[in-house]
């Protein structure tokens, strides 16, 4: 699931990397640590390493389609699609795309939100990835997964450049619930540091005086 | 739909010399296409005695042809939408463009070619659609990739500038810190309407003290006079659309 597991161990671009992201607490609000990769696009060599990484692994796996969540998802996939010879797919927030579109609801912490996809833009039996720029609980890429299989294409995979590892069984609780197959995992650049995540999360809790149990993170 | 290529200062030719590749990293492949022997581009026979100016302009000619035909494709490849967002409005949908690799790709080369000596240090992206096009631009050039977005989107300290809309206003931010008096910048969004947008990214740009050299667009509505908001920036753009 996480690059390093995945044939990447010890390669030095991923450190530079995750070294880029930025945490920003208390975004969009308290409690809340933001990872933000906007300062991984201001450093030219990790951004291209970023991109390097993802073509290396799905060159050859015959992707026709690199579809990409806004807005984050629009900063990376584009780029990947270019490379590996791919159209890139837009799945956007609702009223966005013009023309007919296809719709998935999906669950937030509170309520509900939506992802659209146009269609015709993937035909059936098309082989597709999914692109973020982070997955948290996973709602956002199951729904992208299942507009892709709702107009019969094949999702590959998951991409992200960040994952929490936290996350991990939830996303499969998640994708099985859906009864999608085990093969959408996900592959994952660079996860939230383990001990500074700890250790951020331990500092906040203090700060607001409340048990860490308490706390629940989104990103 | 017709189609153009050009920039409104003279500082910019924008006559497409012969394409080499740009290899700013052995991984990266050739984004510019260089044209093989089995390709339609016909040659045009050289004279044993060709001048050197002569033979500048038989090469200028064959790239201008090749330009034309990646821009009649680009052309070709975007959809016009009627009545979206709402009545009376001719939407230009990018989407379509965004699903031929091969016109995807002559975009970002024709942005590329312009740019690619310039010292561009920041492309610039206006959400969302921006980001699809300026991400692929920088990391060709040796660009930082910046982010224009609505409020409340970037994290951390950020700068704003309001500007209007048909009905009502907006506002655009940018984050503190990512750019650099004296960085030199591109601005990218994928349409120019009525320039409200680009003149306020051109704003944010100029009050950190960066030098914006240039906006680019895939598609102008020349009809709605988006240049005159953008002072006197530059703009190009690769198609031309009613508004």
């Amino acid at each position: 699931m996480f690059a390093e597991e995945n044939g990447l161990k010890g390669d030095p671009r991923l450190q530079a990397i995750s070294q880029a992201i930025r945490v920003v607490p208390h975004f969009p609000k308290q409690g809340i640590m933001f990872q933000d990769i906007t300062t991984l696009l201001l450093d030219h060599k990790a951004f291209k390493d970023t991109v390097d990484i993802f073509v290396d692994r799905y060159r050859d796996m015959h992707i026709s389609v690199v579809a990409g969540i806004e807005a984050r998802g629009f900063m990376f996939g584009p780029s990947i699609a270019l490379r590996i010879g791919a159209k890139f797919v837009p799945l956007r927030k609702p009223r966005k795309l013009p023309g007919e579109v296809i719709s998935e609801k999906y669950a937030l912490e509170y309520g509900t939100d939506c992802l659209e996809l146009h269609v015709g833009a993937v035909q059936p039996g098309e082989r597709a990835i999914v692109i973020d720029d982070l997955v948290a609980t996973g709602g956002t890429l199951s729904a992208g997964v299942k507009l892709l299989e709702r107009v019969g294409a094949e999702v590959v995979e998951c991409a992200c450049v960040i994952g929490v590892p936290e996350v991990k069984v939830m996303i499969y609780y998640l994708l099985a619930g859906a009864g999608l197959l085990e093969s959408h995992f996900m592959f994952l650049l660079s996860r939230v540091k383990q001990t500074n995540f700890v250790e951020q999360y331990q500092k906040v809790a203090q700060q607001l005086s409340c048990s860490p149990s308490k706390m629940r993170l989104h990103f | 739909m017709f189609v153009v290529c050009r920039s409104n200062s003279s500082s910019f030719r924008s006559v497409v010399a012969a394409t080499r590749p740009c290899f700013s990293c052995p991984r990266f492949p050739p984004l510019i296409a260089i044209p093989t022997p089995s390709s339609s581009i016909r040659f045009p026979p050289l004279r044993s005695f060709s001048s050197p100016r002569q033979i500048t302009r038989m090469a200028s000619k064959v790239a201008q042809d090749q330009q034309d035909s990646r821009l009649e494709r680009i052309s070709s490849a975007i959809r016009v939408i009627p009545d979206f967002p709402k009545p009376g409005i001719m939407f230009q949908d990018i989407t379509t463009l965004l699903l031929d690799t091969k016109a995807f790709r002559d975009t970002i080369d024709l942005f590329v070619e312009r740019y690619r000596d310039k010292n561009i240090s920041v492309v610039a992206g206006v959400e969302a659609r921006g980001f699809i096009f300026g991400p692929p631009i920088a990391l060709a050039i040796g660009a930082k990739f910046v982010p224009m977005r609505k409020p409340n989107k970037l994290p951390g300290e950020v700068i704003s500038e309001e500007y209007s809309l048909e009905y009502g206003t907006d506002k655009m931010e940018m984050h503190v810190g990512a750019v650099q008096p004296g960085d030199r910048a591109l601005i990218i969004d994928d349409l120019i309407a009525t320039g409200g947008t680009l003149g306020a990214a051109i704003k944010l740009l100029e009050r950190v003290g960066v030098h914006v050299v240039e906006c680019a667009c895939v598609i102008e509505l020349p009809e709605l006079k988006g240049r005159e908001k953008l002072g006197d920036k530059s703009l190009f753009v690769l198609v031309k659309g009613a508004a």
